[in-house]
């Protein structure tokens, strides 16, 4: 397991009271862990500032919402781990991926 | 304030666009029908009321910053403390900020203040949406003009 899903299910139990072992990477943000857009809100929140980036919700539900992503590549929260680690990295190298 | 139709802020005092911040000034009426049963004898500004003038103040202060390319709709109040009553005619000076701007999403924190008292304080989150339709943000633009809404500002 990477540092980032460890950041990012500590997040969700606190924010979402929801107990931190029954969080795993395989878990789904929405249909695992029955987590709703509002408090979504508060978990990007949270991610935003403890990663220092902005994660581009808009677009990532655009993207679901036009079929060219499926909600697993985004909410998974192993990948959405990876997507942090990718916007932290593009952050770091000066570069912007669409935030 | 209009208290009848929901306009609870009068005038914008300031909006530090790169600071992020706005000043506005809120007259709360003399007298409104809302005393009369809130509450008979001890007429008092009801703290959802305080809450909504903050949740105005911050309204206008993302629309600047954004340009009113998007409408902030309240979606989560945190932190609501009400600390000390707000009288019929007292003046409120409202100071707000943004604290994070997010992908579709803003959160604020706001104080009302009459005079040097602190009166209210509150962390706001907005969801930000296009506007919905065409008179609706005709209607916003001329609110804006009428409490005073730097627009020359947004235009330049």
């Amino acid at each position: 397991m990477s540092a980032t899903f460890d950041q990012i299910a500590n997040i969700i139990a606190e924010t979402c009271d929801i107990p931190r072992d029954t969080i795993t990477p395989e878990s789904h943000a929405i249909d695992d862990l029955g987590i709703d857009s509002l408090d979504f809100l508060d978990i990007a929140f949270a991610i935003d500032k403890a990663f220092g980036i902005k994660m581009p919700l808009e677009k990532w539900t655009q993207e679901v919402n036009d079929g060219k992503a499926t909600t697993e590549q985004y909410f998974v929260l192993k990948n959405l781990a990876d997507r942090i680690d990718e916007l932290v990295a593009a952050k770091n190298a000066g570069t912007s991926t669409g935030a | 304030m209009q208290l009848d139709y929901f306009q609870l802020i009068d005038r914008i005092v300031s909006l530090d666009f790169d600071g992020k911040a706005i000043i506005v000034e809120a007259q709360v009426p003399a007298q409104h029908t809302i005393f009369e049963g809130h509450f008979p004898g001890f007429p008092i500004m009801p703290g959802v009321l305080l809450t909504e003038a903050m949740a105005q103040s911050c309204g206008w202060l993302l629309m600047g910053v954004m340009k009113f390319e998007r409408m902030p709709f309240l979606a989560m109040v945190k932190e609501a403390k009400m600390r000390g009553f707000v009288s019929p005619g007292q003046l409120l000076t409202i100071e707000a900020k943004i604290e994070h701007e997010g992908s579709g999403f803003a959160v604020t924190s706001a104080k009302a203040r009459v005079g040097t008292e602190l009166k209210c304080s509150a962390d706001l989150t907005f969801r930000l949406i296009p506007f919905p339709d065409p008179a609706f943000r005709g209607f916003i633009d001329a609110r804006a003009k009428e409490i005073g809404f730097p627009l020359q500002a947004i235009e330049q």
